[in-house]
């Protein structure tokens, strides 16, 4: 096989830090690259350097494109060559059709005029082409994360792609999805369509991966080769972390105490859709000093069930009942829930966890004002040592607690969110996919949090679609499918397969 | 020992800092520069009648209701809406003042409570629908400008009602009674500026010092100074200057009170942290616990009460309430909060920057009057004013 591209003695500076020192990446003709490595490591940076968002001029070194060096101006000079990037936020207009978003500033039109005709026929085909069964006027909006993934990939092919780029593509996926987005890839593959693949799902890595490349800290510390026989995990992560990771999850030994909440026959119905039940007669029970893992596939209902209880933050016609402490409790609205202890992270930190403009400082007390408050004034002097505690207690990557956590790493905004939840200081604590887009170092710390909140008498339920995660962290499982526990297993006793079998035999 | 390290950090950094420092904090500096920068270029241009005391009092009359109005706007604002109503309110208000203090021989005093009480009444009956009922709050306040505005002209008739008791008048062209029993001299204006003056350094100085206590110093301290001097420079010299007409207005104590009092409101209470939170994510806000509907209403209910009050000192000043009263007012308004920094999406602003930018429009007004400047071109400039200054702001935001 020969070789697509080439980037040789890549360096680029932004002030005061060097985001990438000399790296050199080759890509082979046909082949799937994977390209690794913890959050700001360089990987974003180093491909936008590649599809010309940083111009040529503003980095030091050369890019070999099919032999030939290029110069991209922009990403519309890196499109005409075949190379197409899809971002991790996905960059579909919902109101529009498949078709419509496909060939958007592309349009199938003389002068001007739009030819519906042959920009649905030519949608069609590249729908085929991904394996996606939708109409070509069915609006963005109506399709789940999957299959707009899907989208997006069609419109890459739509620009005839040679070289397609995918940030994180699987991250928001279940694992259905993410088996038939890899699925794809392979067969792009055999039809010398390379591809690079940016994940921090390491198992699919290395399902996929024809090569790896490790980058730390803006440089390229390894290439490794699968052809040569298979890469273990442990030996990326090594290379990631520059140590060896001795275990992915903290050790534990659980000390669980009584029951401290119950909930029995949670229905909860969807907000549009009134009749339709997205959670059917739940009932489960929670116990001090208890991890409780639900496992699911996306859409299967975790996130409206944690966020129902929390205060009734979604859904509408929710029945049932919830009794924390023995007691029957009013959590109907948000700040009942948080007076009866509850406390709710979200999986979806810029949407609903985090202030993105505002300071950590003022982030973190957000959840439980009143305590750095003398009756409606705020101490301004409390509120900082009580940032600046967490800062260190949890270990926020940050110079100052006065930095905006807009510009905060995904796992340093988890962080934040996880240290506002911690000062509101709840015996309960909901956990939506508290390790979704973080790397592996953080998810260690984000894990040991867990561990020690366990440990001084909390009680958690984490929500995580990667299982490995919730098998190495949590104490009980519950299963859930289509609204509906199906299962409850103790986690030491759990496997994968008994998961998947669970959810499969509930769903025939 | 953690201290000592942070205070001796603090010191290291310090002359690279300032550089920095003025950067992050462009805007903040900015406005006030630009303000200075502006009555310093029209004293200049008319020889020096800007800084008269004479006009300088009218300054303030002229703009007591911008500014009013500015401070309760940049609220609605910050938690992410807007209110197109304010102008209407405002004449609505001071026709109903007209009303009952001349028709009816209402108590001035009585009338002024239940003017209040209604602006504060029509802020909520518009807040309820916007907060609790998501409509846009554009739309909402929109049919609110329409519906006052006819309302006004229904309670009039179309005709001017005045004038007012003199009582009345003293809210906006009344002065405060030198105790000191100056003759040409209002020695109680001078010693209040200085008093201010020396409390706001007080205040500045014990906070620097707290912070210094806690290793949290960011501003370098050649900028502490600068500013602290000028502003206590500044305040000094402007009661000066109106000690030596007839002293401060009663609208220059009410201006300078509400504005104390909201500042305090917006940076140290957890009402204003919280209204600060609505409008830089409303959904995490919600999430965390905040009500957030409830503080959306009050705010617009806070706006009612303040386009009231702007009302009153409006009728009270032109001694008349007319059905034109007004009228575009929510222009001024909505613009002196954004040339003093806030952002549109909501989250970002500060009262001290809106009341800058109503007097940065103030002088402007003035000072283009003063030269001769048609009414035409004014317009022209400060609309490219506002272009400006919002410009510099997303340029500003883009780069850091």
């Amino acid at each position: 096989m020969d070789t697509i591209l080439e980037m040789r003695g890549i360096t680029k500076e932004f002030p005061g830090v060097r985001a990438l020192d000399n790296v050199s990446f080759k890509v082979r003709r046909g082949e799937i690259h994977a390209l690794v490595g913890e959050n700001g490591a360089g990987k974003s940076t180093l491909m936008k350097v590649l599809s010309g968002v940083y111009p040529h001029g503003q980095y030091e070194g050369d890019i070999v494109y099919d032999g030939d060096v290029k110069s991209f101006s922009g990403i519309s000079d890196s499109e005409r060559d075949g190379i197409v990037i899809i971002h991790q936020e996905l960059a579909l207009v919902p109101l529009l059709s498949i078709a419509e978003n496909i060939f958007l500033g592309n349009e199938r039109a003389t002068r001007g005029v739009i030819d519906w005709h042959e920009t649905n026929r030519r949608t069609a085909q590249l729908l085929a082409r991904v394996g996606l069964s939708e109409r070509p006027e069915t609006k963005v909006a109506h399709l789940g994360l999957g299959k707009q993934q899907l989208v997006e990939i069609a419109k890459a092919l739509s620009k005839e792609v040679r070289l397609l780029i995918l940030d994180e593509p699987t991250s928001s996926l279940n694992e259905r999805d993410s088996d038939a987005l890899l699925q794809l890839l392979s067969e792009f593959r055999d039809r010398g369509i390379s591809s690079i693949l940016i994940s921090h799902k390491l198992n699919e890595v290395s399902k996929v991966a024809d090569t790896i490349t490790v980058l730390r800290d803006g440089a390229a510390v390894s290439t490794l080769d699968c052809a040569a026989g298979a890469v273990s995990e442990d030996r990326v992560i090594r290379d990631m972390v520059g140590r060896s990771l001795s275990d992915r999850y903290p050790s534990r030994t659980p000390n669980i105490g009584e029951v401290v909440m119950e909930v029995r026959n949670w229905t909860v119905h969807h907000p549009i859709d009134s009749q339709r039940k997205v959670v059917d007669d739940v009932s489960f029970n929670l116990r001090r000093g208890e991890v409780l893992g639900i496992a699911g596939l996306m859409g299967a209902g975790r996130t409206e069930l944690a966020m129902s209880l929390f205060g009734r933050s979604y859904g509408t016609g929710i029945k049932g009942e919830a009794v924390i402490n023995g007691e029957k409790s009013d959590i109907s609205s948000v700040p009942k829930a948080i007076k009866a202890g509850l406390a709710y992270a979200t999986e979806d930190r810029k949407t609903y966890g985090l202030v993105l403009d505002q300071t950590i400082r003022r982030n973190v007390p957000l959840a439980n004002l009143e305590a750095v408050a003398r009756g409606a004034v705020v101490d301004k002097h409390l509120e900082g040592e009580v940032a600046e505690e967490y800062r260190r207690k949890i270990n926020i990557k940050t110079p100052s607690i006065e930095q905006a956590t807009i510009n905060l790493s995904g796992g340093n905004q988890q962080k934040v969110v996880l240290s506002k939840w911690l000062f509101a200081d709840p015996d309960i604590l909901i956990l939506d996919e508290p390790t979704r887009g973080i790397d592996v170092g953080a998810k260690f710390e984000i894990y040991t949090i867990i561990r020690d909140l366990a440990a001084a008498g909390k009680s958690l339920i984490v929500i995580s679609s990667e299982m490995p995660e919730l098998l190495g962290i949590t104490d009980r499982l519950y299963v859930m499918d289509k609204g509906r526990f199906v299962g409850e297993m103790a986690s030491a006793d759990a496997t994968q397969e008994k998961i998947m079998s669970t959810i499969i035999k509930a769903g025939g | 020992m953690d201290q000592s390290i942070a205070q001796s950090e603090v010191k290291a950094a310090e002359p690279g800092a300032q550089a920095s420092f003025l950067r992050k904090n462009m805007r903040e500096y900015g406005i006030l520069i630009a303000l200075v920068v502006i009555m310093a270029f029209f004293q200049f241009a008319t020889d020096g009648i800007l800084m008269r005391p004479v006009n300088l009092t009218n300054l303030v009359l002229q703009n007591s209701y911008i500014v009013i109005m500015a401070v309760g706007m940049l609220l609605v604002i910050v938690s992410g809406h807007i209110d197109l109503s304010v102008g209407s309110v405002l004449g609505f208000v001071g026709a109903l003042a007209a009303v009952m203090i001349v028709q009816w021989d209402v108590n001035f005093v009585l009338a002024a409570i239940v003017c209040l009480a209604v602006g504060a009444a029509i802020g909520a009956a518009q807040g309820f629908w916007v907060a609790y009922y998501r409509i846009p709050s554009f739309i909402v306040t929109l049919a609110g400008m329409l519906v006052f505005k006819g309302l006004t002209l229904w309670l009039l008739a179309g005709q001017s009602v005045g004038p007012f008791p003199p009582t009345f008048q003293l809210i906006s062209s009344g002065f405060v009674p030198d105790l000191f029993g100056g003759e040409n001299f209002n020695v109680f204006s001078l010693v209040a500026g200085v008093c201010l003056a020396t409390l706001l350094l007080y205040l500045a100085a014990r906070a620097r010092r707290q912070e210094h206590q806690r290793g949290l110093v960011e501003e370098p301290f050649a900028f502490f100074l600068v500013k602290n001097v000028m502003i206590f420079a500044a305040i000094v010299y402007v009661s000066f200057l109106m000690a030596t007409f007839r002293g401060l207005p009663n609208v220059f104590i009410v201006m300078a009170l509400l504005i104390a009092i909201y500042s305090f409101v917006a940076n140290r209470t957890t009402i204003g942290r919280r209204i600060y939170a609505i409008g830089g994510n409303e959904k995490a806000a919600k999430l965390s616990g905040i009500r957030t509907e409830r503080l959306v209403f009050l705010t617009f209910a806070n706006m009612g009460m303040l386009a009231a009050l702007a009302g009153l000192v409006f009728a009270a000043r032109l001694n008349t309430a007319t059905p034109k009263a007004g009228l575009a007012f929510e222009l001024d308004v909505i613009a002196a909060v954004f040339i003093g920094g806030a952002s549109m999406s909501g989250g970002v602003g500060t009262i001290v920057g809106a009341v800058i930018g109503a007097f940065i429009m103030g002088v402007m007004n003035n000072g283009m009057s003063i030269l001769g400047i048609g009414i035409d071109y004014q317009q022209v400039i400060k609309g490219l004013v506002l272009l400006a200054a919002v410009i510099f702001d997303v340029y500003n935001k883009n780069k850091g």
